[in-house]
């Protein structure tokens, strides 16, 4: 659903009426042209708060990563394996469906991200939009920024820190059902014996940040 | 469940340009197709969800072509500029020029018909509901628009075709 110059409506109800193949090779337009409307409508959407969420993606040595932001912040980070058209489907359900691909709005968190990858961050300074949690399991995300950079919290600890030592399973499940993996460190979370426990974007990627913030 | 927006863009963004290109003329087709989708943008979540989304957007797009037909009127711009950017797909036998003449010819009613039927593919009944007025009448219209458009442009009509 990316590529905008590669459909062409629903149907061409003119083949075999002499002319019509004319006109229509005639007004095609070259991806270029669709694309820089595309990145005017992006920028006159922006600017007149119809976008409800923003997206690009970018390639990292986890994967490709969506990226997702309402007017607020920074609303969804997203794995691969999450499928990000399905992704894209919840946000429209639960966020509003004017959702675009404007990479602009993504520029901050994408730049980032990017520099977290090359060792080069050990913090990010994003707003962030929590609205896709509540509750227990938002109080626990937002803890999950606290945690160190190079650091690893049992989830027996993260319970006893955000007040209730007995939630260790629903700690489990916040960090499996953390919005904004990588961004918020969900991955620093082990278990008791330190062992890896879970992650959303599979154990292998859970590794690779823990073996990237342990080199830096 | 409503599809994200970007969907809906990627599907017809094409479609939406070529009848603004044929309604307005290449010159303020971009003007007509981001007028059309801000637009399209700003009423799609109270768009039906078994809504017929091509005739959604021609129909908004009809409205904001109609805007700029009466704006290029009031200016008196002569509205002969050749498309911005010509197709590089060739036209046997014919070059564009020619064919950007002809479609400008055509009475506005005509372009709108022959845009709506034979390039985005809606059926007549949609067609009338767009341009107001009877099925018939658009028929009438998308049929006396090619034909106009094979009399005054010749190129359109493959040698022996006899279709």
């Amino acid at each position: 659903m990316n590529d905008i110059a590669s459909t062409d409506g629903p149907m061409n109800g003119g083949i075999g009426e002499p002319g019509v193949s004319a006109l229509l090779a005639f007004t095609a337009a070259d991806p270029e042209a669709l694309a820089s409307l595309h990145r005017a409508l992006e920028a006159a959407a922006d600017r007149e708060g119809l976008l409800d969420v923003a997206y690009t993606s970018i390639d990292t040595p986890v994967g490709s990563l969506l990226l997702a932001a309402t007017e607020k912040g920074l609303v969804r980070v997203a794995y691969d394996s999450e499928n990000h058209d399905k992704v894209l489907d919840t946000l429209a359900a639960r966020l509003g469906p004017r959702i675009l691909r404007a990479p602009r709005r993504l520029d901050t968190a994408a730049r980032e991200i990017a520099e977290y990858f090359a060792g080069l961050r050990t913090g990010f300074d994003l707003p962030l939009d929590f609205s896709l949690s509540s509750g227990f399991r938002q109080t626990v995300q937002r803890h999950l920024s606290r945690i160190a950079y190079g650091r690893t919290e049992s989830y027996k600890e993260v319970a006893r820190i955000v007040g209730n030592p007995n939630a260790v399973r629903a700690v489990g499940s916040a960090c499996a059902t953390n919005p904004l993996p990588v961004v918020v460190p969900c991955h620093r979370v082990l278990r008791t014996d330190g062992t890896l426990g879970g992650y959303i974007g599979g154990l292998a990627a859970k590794t690779t940040l823990l073996r990237l913030e342990r080199a830096a | 469940m409503k599809k994200p927006f970007e969907s809906i863009v990627t599907a017809h963004a094409q479609t939406v340009l070529r009848v603004c290109r044929v309604v307005v003329g290449a010159h303020d087709a971009d003007d007509a197709w981001s007028e059309t989708f801000l637009a399209a943008m700003r009423a799609y979540p109270d768009l039906p969800e078994d809504a017929n989304v091509a005739a959604w957007l021609v129909t908004i797009a009809h409205r904001k072509c109609i805007d700029i037909i009466r704006a290029q009127r009031r200016h008196a711009i002569p509205v002969d500029e050749l498309p911005a950017v010509p197709s590089s797909i060739g036209v046997p036998g014919a070059d564009n020029h020619d064919l950007w003449d002809a479609v400008k010819a055509l009475p506005p009613k005509q372009r709108q018909a022959v845009a709506y039927h034979y390039l985005v593919g809606l059926p007549y009944a949609e067609v009338a509901k767009i341009l107001g007025g009877t099925t018939d009448a658009a028929r009438r219209a998308a049929s006396d628009g090619i034909t106009n458009l094979r009399t005054t442009y010749p190129g359109a009509l493959p040698e022996g075709a006899s279709r």
